[in-house]
């Protein structure tokens, strides 16, 4: 697509673009570039040689039981997180969308949590579910659980999963009341003259108009869950107990802070923006082909 | 629908109050906890109704900070995360939308490559680059400066192909009358496509004030002092690895200072913060 | 095989307004019943309503001897063809038609024949499998017709379902509708704005306005015959001259005899004027100077301004301006603008209304 109307000017259009240009080359080319370069290199252990390594340093990653642990966890994380907020936000934008009164007021409510920041979300789960002064883990403990997430692996990764499901509600609910509202009344209006019910509705006609939002939405949710849970896990448990918090971001994080070895922590750079990449190509793909009323 | 009356509707909104409980539940207890005394929050005896400490919480959060060793008054902070997010913001939409009138009203060469180089940037945020990006402000002597924490998280081109997109929409009747009355390049920009801009940059600038107010990891890692803190980086600092210490009415205090901005923006602004989130994501 | 009735039926909204004023309507059994009113008069409501997907605030509605006001849209026993023809999006033409079936748990061999025996009616075996998207305006239609057909309803409703067509296919549609209709013998209901449309469908025509009826009949009774000023113009195009009969010329043509005398508006059909020179005894002569002249082969449309007028008539939707009168002649030989010329009407072709025009008048 190209505008017919347009300016005739041979420096200026580069005037304009050159510091978005220059923005971009520097903080986001350069230190990709390095990234990739670097991860074929092997730094000796004084960083007084480098030599080209090919594929070493990712062969060594995926050797390591700890990198692929935190490959299957951070997937494992992305897909309860997703799973859990589509679920309660497409429960809750089916219910608000019905025409009543307080529409607005209901969305006004759910949708603030958006602007929560991750690390304040880690703050404010582990301060409700602190094993010592957590204001429900005594009702967990009156119920007979043996409730401590600084210590249990799986509680502390049932944590990091409600945290972060929880942020990611009002999103979720946000692009579901527009995709709901986006199907003609009329629509729904054919399928009870058709004689569904209202949950058969929904499963045959609302569900099946919804799925590009809900596609759309799981990829979304898988990569907020790559990047913006780090915030909630360093303030919540800090990739412990153990390892059983740490994501592939986390990892990529405290390996970097010990500044280790470099080639590494590039290779790991470069995987997750291989990922990224692919899941945002998916997106794309998909997002095209949209239901046409 | 005559099926809709009655006991369906009732449900509805019991399952939408449900709802909102609880995701303002951790929240409440938060401005709960930011009201009550430390000794009894840490030995687990904190009230759920708001204590009468307020206005003396609030007053160290914000002045005089924590009494570890992270001395610093939230105030500041705050004042940092305020800068920080204004410029992102800002430098975004501004860097942005000029690039996007030059790729759209101008033929030049190289325009597609650099629609294309600057598009791919819309793939990867600062996580995945995050220790090279670190290296190249550290050589840049940015570290701990104001341009360090924004320049790399302004390289993004979410905000160049929303402006791109809108400039397709405007009609070119526009632009030929405004050359008909004698109008060049730049005034055509700055009478008449800026004018028309304005809703989608409020938008932007809603999405990318936020955005920006909640940035962690980047802030994490290249400020070292103390003053150059933004406030979602102290409010980590402040969760002494010793839970004991940790001052938990001010943590909590700082909880919700941090989260004041931008919910509030969210509500106050909640149609350009939509529309914002919905553009953005195309 | 129903009778639709409705009898004093309200709708009332929460926040106050009135859409439905009190209707009542009868549709025998097999009738072709339309509602016909402009936008915004309550005739889709009233549809709604009678589907189930509006609540009703008062009165009755009965189906088939079944008082429906509590009973949802899918135990109405009802189909409904939509404006927007509301297809599923996400099913094929087969699945759009079949599904209304299957969700009352017919068996899929009869499913089978009822939906292949509405696709041959309607021409489209060819593309049981497309999705509505890969089908044209027309074809969509005639889906949305066909998950109607499969069903055998007792009441065929139809939301306005050809405004979304072009004008040709529209006339196409509107004649296979009537076809289908009369050969299914199913009662139906349909909405619509258009009067020729509501002319050529009608058994009965309901003309509608604000929220109430304004007469109910025979198409043709209601043409010659409106009950109103509002029926007059809004029934017949293009639309009937309304004039106040104060002015003198009027008046003395009328004499003050018998209940002439009350009238208070007269209205004229375009087609009923003659150009001439001579006043038909008790008929109405004009003096009018050519305004503009639109000729469109079979017929000229005269338009000329009266020259003595004091007071007008404005009619609800009366698209005259004040003064102005509309002469139909046949062929295109026509005065030329800025003549003067003598028209005049017989007294058999005068409707005279009450100066409200609430009330027709005979004479």
């Amino acid at each position: 697509m190209q505008k017919q109307a347009i300016f005739q000017s041979r420096l200026l259009p580069f005037a304009l673009v050159a510091p978005q240009l220059a923005i971009v080359l520097i903080f986001f080319y350069w230190p990709a570039l390095q990234a990739v370069i670097q991860s074929f290199l092997l730094q000796d252990a004084f960083g007084l040689s480098t030599s080209f390594v090919w594929f070493d340093n990712y062969v060594e990653l995926f050797g390591e039981p700890a990198y692929f642990e935190a490959i299957v966890r951070t997937f494992f994380f992305s897909f309860a997180i997703a799973v859990s907020s589509l679920s309660l936000a497409l429960l809750l934008a089916v219910m608000a969308d019905r025409p009543m009164r307080g529409g607005t007021l209901y969305r006004t409510l759910l949708i603030w949590p958006y602007a929560v920041a991750p690390p304040v979300v880690g703050v404010l789960w582990i301060f409700m579910l602190h094993p010592s002064l957590g204001v429900l883990s005594r009702y967990l403990r009156d119920m007979g659980v043996d409730w401590n997430p600084l210590l249990n692996g799986n509680q502390a990764a049932t944590l990091v999963i409600l945290a972060a499901a929880w942020k990611q509600v009002s999103y979720n609910f946000l692009f579901f009341l527009a995709g709901l509202q986006a199907i003609p009344r009329s629509v729904m209006e054919a399928a009870a003259i058709d004689g569904a019910r209202p949950m058969r509705r929904f499963w045959t006609v609302t569900f099946p108009l919804l799925s590009p939002t809900i596609f759309f939405l799981l990829v979304i949710n898988i990569v907020y869950a790559f990047f913006d849970t780090f915030g909630i896990i360093d303030t919540m448990t800090r990739g412990g107990p153990g390892t059983s918090t740490v994501t592939l971001v986390y990892k990529v994080y405290t390996e970097g802070l010990l500044g280790g070895n470099l080639g590494s922590s590039a290779a790991q750079s470069v995987i997750l923006m291989v990922l990224v990449i692919v899941l945002t190509a998916i997106q794309f793909r998909f997002v095209e082909r949209k239901v046409t009323y | 629908m005559v099926e809709q009356e009655g006991i369906r509707r009732y449900v509805a909104h019991i399952i939408l109050w449900i709802g909102i409980a609880i995701v303002a539940f951790p929240v409440y207890i938060a401005i709960v906890a930011s009201t009550q005394d430390n000794a009894l929050i840490a030995n687990g005896q904190m009230s759920l109704l708001p204590g009468g400490h307020f206005l003396e919480v609030y007053y160290q959060t914000i002045v005089v900070g924590t009494s570890g060793t992270t001395r610093e008054p939230v105030g500041n902070m705050m004042l940092n995360s305020l800068i920080m997010a204004m410029l992102i913001a800002v430098g975004k939409i501004a860097i942005s939308i000029i690039s996007a009138y030059a790729i759209v009203y101008f033929r030049f060469p190289f325009r597609m490559a650099i629609f294309w180089i600057v598009f791919i940037t819309l793939m990867l945020p600062v996580e995945v680059r995050i220790y090279p990006t670190y290296k190249i402000v550290a050589d840049l002597h940015m570290l701990d400066s104001f341009a360090g924490l924004s320049l790399p998280l302004i390289a993004s081109a979410t905000a160049t192909l929303l402006f791109r997109q809108f400039f397709m929409t405007v009609p070119d009747e526009l632009l030929e009358a405004s050359r008909i009355d004698g109008a060049g390049p730049l005034r055509f920009f700055w009478d008449t496509l800026l004018p028309l801009s304005r809703t989608n940059m409020a938008a932007l600038f809603v999405i990318l004030f936020i955005l920006g107010w909640n940035q962690y990891l980047w802030p994490l890692l290249i400020t070292t002092r103390d003053d150059m803190q933004t406030i979602q980086v102290g409010i980590r600092k402040m969760m002494t690895t010793n839970d004991a210490l940790t001052e938990w009415p001010i943590v909590m205090a700082t909880a919700v200072l941090a989260m004041l901005p931008p919910v509030f923006v969210v509500v106050a602004m909640q149609k350009l913060f939509v529309r914002g989130l919905v553009e953005t994501e195309k | 095989m129903a009778n639709v009735t409705l009898r004093n039926v309200r709708k009332t909204y929460p926040g106050g307004f009135e859409a439905i004023k009190g209707v009542d309507v009868d549709v025998g059994d097999g009738q072709f019943c339309v509602l016909v009113g402009p936008s915004g008069c309550g005739k889709s409501t009233l549809l709604r309503m009678v589907a189930g997907l509006e609540t009703i605030s008062g009165g009755e509605i009965d189906i088939g001897g079944r008082v429906v006001n509590q009973v949802e849209p899918a135990e109405r026993d009802i189909a409904m063809v939509f404006q927007n023809y509301a297809l599923y999006p996400h099913m094929s033409v087969y699945n759009n038609m079949a599904y209304g079936l299957r969700n009352r748990g017919m068996a899929e061999a009869e499913i089978k024949t009822r939906v292949e025996e509405a696709a041959r009616v309607l021409e489209l075996a060819p593309m049981l499998e497309r999705k509505p998207r890969q089908l044209s305006g027309g074809q969509r239609q005639r889906v949305a017709m066909g998950r109607a057909i499969v069903r055998q309803p007792k009441v065929f409703l139809f939301d306005e379902p050809l405004s979304n067509l072009d004008a040709k296919l529209r006339i196409a549609m509107r004649v296979e509708i009537r076809k289908l209709q009369r050969r299914l013998n199913t009662t139906s209901i349909y909405v619509t704005h258009d009067q020729l449309e509501a002319m050529t469908l009608a058994d009965i025509l309901v003309v509608m306005n604000g929220g109430q009826v304004e007469q109910i009949g025979n198409p043709l009774a209601i043409y010659e015959k409106p009950a109103t000023t509002f029926v007059a113009s809004f029934i017949g195009a293009p639309p009937m001259n309304l004039m106040s009969t104060r002015p003198d010329e009027v008046k003395t043509q009328l004499g003050s005899n018998g209940r002439a005398a009350e009238a208070g508006i007269l209205g004229i059909r375009p087609e009923d004027f003659v150009i001439t020179d001579q006043t038909p005894a008790g008929g109405v002569a004009l003096a009018l100077t050519v305004e503009a002249i639109e000729r469109v082969g079979a017929e000229t449309f005269v338009y000329g301004s009266r020259q003595q007028d004091e007071q007008q008539v404005a009619a609800t939707p009366g698209e005259l301006p004040p003064g102005e009168v509309i002469v139909r002649i046949p062929g295109a030989e026509a005065p030329a603008i800025g003549q003067k010329i003598r028209v005049a009407a017989v007294r058999e072709k005068l409707h005279l209304f009450s100066a409200d025009g609430r009330k027709r008048i005979e004479a």
